[in-house]
């Protein structure tokens, strides 16, 4: 035991003591990620892009500040998908590995375990996927790459009301979990503000499988169109499931569709149905097809919008650090502030005050088994 | 290692007295110990990243010790723990945000109420789950952990799914050190009493502990109460430390992770909880940092090795890492010092 014991500290202080050294002519910035845990494949996803990322912009000599030039050393921590780990981790990037911003998290529940962290360190954050209105809210350090909930749920509700001239709306959302509920209901004020109505607004709880006692209530109320603002994990069993029941309904979702797994596991029965996203693979944008060029050789996958806005994030962040023209994370921060009309593979991204960015949503139908673009919804 | 007399019952009835100095020398110098080091950390002497992982194995440690009282003395396999963990985090949240300025005071009262909104809970539970045992009785208690998650969920007052923001902190290592003097005061004294005598014939077998005059389920509520106290005093502090909470953190996944480092420990031993979540902290953040510095692109990998390590230490220490046994300090002295632990 004593030995064991022994080894083990000695091994400690090791890993410590070596971990916080490095060259002086790197910029590190840290990226907190759910590498393994519920969500892994997205994390993947994180990983993924931002390597892309580094890789890139150290080919292109690094990042000139002054008449120096730095290479980007990007630090990747696994946070699980847990709050509490996040937390860690970002203690971790801050404290030990002295980073300059950290990229991260992906889902709200983590970026919100780590802002209060950044914020008090100092130390900018960007979230690139965390859509969560709260993550941001009173915060000064803490930034995100992608729209937040209540404007994609105005942004599909305005989409049925204009473009598929909807009268009449049903909603069946998980009530257990914050992204569907936030969703669910901004569509719901939205649509009735735009006229419609809301004849059914169904719940269920994260794992159900059995939605037929809901559809079939949806299914009495004869809706224009179904909004299902759930996981890819989830819709093609609903749908499925609502198709049988032979509801007729324009079904229409939100980015938790985003996944090649939605069309493998709902084959046919996904046709025709509609999604709110934060970018098309097929949208007319040379920044686009430039990086879904590069990841689908570097990885042999689409990139999913994870990947997008984990790479706008990445490139936001050395934009920012080289008009700050210093290795100073209050610098970067007010350089990411003043950020106007990055444009990136999501969009064109400004921030105007708050740390959420004014961007537009896209609308992608599927079609032969394939996400293609329809159009483009703008705040 | 030397082999040695695993502690039985008996040999604890025999004279002991329960506060001996030297418990009470330990738990001072914990206390100025961890004083230090927090002042050192205020001075930015002490890198945050270690403090903060020390202030995460406290928490832990209160955890996991509460959960040794039922799973361990008690000997049933209770799997709610995060549910009550959940209900002091949410009170210490309300109390801390909705009715005090932040500051000591606010601080020890949202503490208390924590653990008293905690122990509440786990009395009506326990009330209602001592009439199973085994099996059963671990369906009902994670069946209770899901009720109370789903519940949170679904008040707006409390955040629902969104979680509970802007919560001020106050929690720090000196506070999470005196939480985890006084739970382990309270248990050492429990465990070693009349009390903790009934919980481990009732383990050791309950239809003798019955013959024998013991109130099984007065006793195993007892139990379950204080567990269920000590692990809302570990959510208030929680609380109060990460600044935000959601109903998930408080899921059956969070109660497996308690269990994972009181089985890796070893039940029914004080000292071993502490073991097991040190050990398994530590191995956590050595595993994150020696491969972040071999190669960035290896950090999943932490999730395949920990486990591994794990396997290995449970097949060569089937009871944990001190199941049954206790550091000298942790058992109260004896007249006779014949069971020496060793190191």
């Amino acid at each position: 035991m004593r030995k064991f014991g022994f080894m083990l500290l000695s091994l400690v202080f090791l890993a410590f003591a070596v971990s916080g050294c490095g060259p002086s002519n790197e910029l590190k910035i840290g990226v907190s990620a759910p590498l393994t845990g519920d969500i892994s494949a997205l994390g993947q996803s994180t990983k993924n892009a931002a390597l892309l990322a580094q890789e890139e912009i150290n080919a292109a000599g690094g990042i000139k500040l002054g008449d120096k030039s730095y290479t980007v050393k990007l630090i990747i921590e696994d946070d699980e998908n847990k709050p509490e780990s996040t937390a860690t981790v970002f203690q971790k990037l801050i404290n030990q590995d002295k980073v300059l911003a950290i990229i991260g998290s992906q889902s709200s529940k983590c970026s919100n375990a780590g802002a209060p962290i950044a914020e008090s360190a100092k130390v900018a954050q960007i979230s690139p996927w965390s859509t969560n209105p709260n993550v941001t809210k009173d915060r000064n350090y803490v930034f995100r790459a992608c729209f937040i909930d209540p404007f994609q749920g105005k942004a599909v509700a305005i989409f049925a009301k204009d473009k598929l001239n909807a009268k009449t709306a049903a909603v069946l959302y998980d009530v257990a979990s914050d992204y569907n509920k936030g969703i669910a209901e901004v569509f719901r004020d939205e649509f009735t503000k735009a006229g419609g109505q809301i004849v059914a607004f169904e719940t269920y709880m994260t794992k159900d499988t059995d939605f037929s006692a809901q559809l079939t209530k949806i299914k009495g109320t004869n809706p224009d169109i179904l909004f299902l603002p759930n996981y890819f994990n989830e819709v093609p069993l609903q749908i499925q499931q609502a198709l049988k029941l032979g509801l007729t309904a324009k079904i229409l979702g939100s980015d938790g569709w985003d996944n090649p797994e939605l069309i493998k596991m709902g084959g046919s029965a996904m046709e025709g149905t509609y999604f709110s996203n934060h970018y098309s693979p097929d949208i007319d944008r040379s920044a686009s097809k430039d990086f879904i060029a590069k990841y689908q050789k570097k990885y042999n996958i689409m990139p999913d919008a994870a990947a997008a806005l984990t790479y706008d994030s990445c490139y936001l962040l050395f934009k920012a650090i080289e008009k700050a023209g210093k290795a100073d994370p209050t610098a970067i921060r007010d350089a990411i502030a003043a950020t106007k009309n990055f444009s990136g593979v999501t969009g064109d991204i400004s921030y105007d005050g708050s740390g959420d960015p004014v961007k537009g949503a896209v609308i992608i139908k599927i079609e032969n088994g394939k996400f293609v673009f329809d159009s483009a919804v703008n705040p | 290692m030397k082999q040695h007399q695993t502690t039985k019952p008996m040999s604890l009835i025999t004279k002991l007295r329960t506060a001996t100095p030297s418990w009470s020398i330990l738990a001072i110098a914990f206390l100025a110990l961890s004083g230090v080091l927090e002042l050192l950390g205020d001075m930015d002497y002490l890198n945050q990243y270690y403090l903060h992982i020390l202030i995460i194995v406290g928490m832990n440690i209160i955890l996991v010790a509460s959960l040794n009282l039922v799973n361990g003395y008690l000997g049933e396999f209770a799997l709610g723990h995060a549910g009550f963990m959940a209900v002091g985090a949410y009170t210490a949240a309300v109390i801390a945000t909705k009715i005090g300025p932040p500051g000591l005071p606010t601080l020890i009262i949202a503490l208390i109420g924590s653990t008293l909104a905690a122990a509440l809970i786990g009395y009506l539970v326990g009330l209602i789950t001592f009439k199973t045992v085994g099996d059963y009785l671990a369906i009902i208690t994670l069946g209770f952990n899901m009720i109370i998650v789903n519940a949170i969920q679904n008040i707006d007052y409390l955040g629902g799914p969104r979680g509970f923001i802007g919560i001020p902190k106050a929690t720090n290592l000196f506070i999470v050190a005196i939480c985890v003097v006084l739970t382990y005061t309270v248990l050492r004294n429990l465990v070693y009493s009349d009390h903790g005598r009934r919980w481990i014939s009732i383990r050791e077998n309950a239809i003798a502990a019955e013959l024998m005059g013991i109130d099984i389920n007065r006793a195993k509520n007892m139990a379950f109460t204080i567990a269920a106290a000590f692990a809302g005093l570990a959510g208030g502090l929680w609380a109060q430390y990460q600044q935000f909470i959601t109903p998930k953190s408080f899921d059956y996944i969070k109660t497996t992770d308690l269990l994972v480092m009181l089985y890796l420990g070893g039940t029914g031993s004080l000292s071993g909880s502490i073991l097991g979540v040190v050990f398994y902290t530590v191995l956590m953040e050595v595993l994150r940092n020696v491969l972040s510095m071999i190669d960035p692109r290896l950090a999943e990998l932490r999730m395949l090795i920990s486990p591994l390590i794990l396997v290995v230490v449970m097949l060569t220490k089937q009871s944990g890492l001190m199941g049954n046994r206790e550091w000298r300090w942790f058992s109260p002295r004896k007249e006779e010092n014949t069971d020496e632990s060793c190191s």
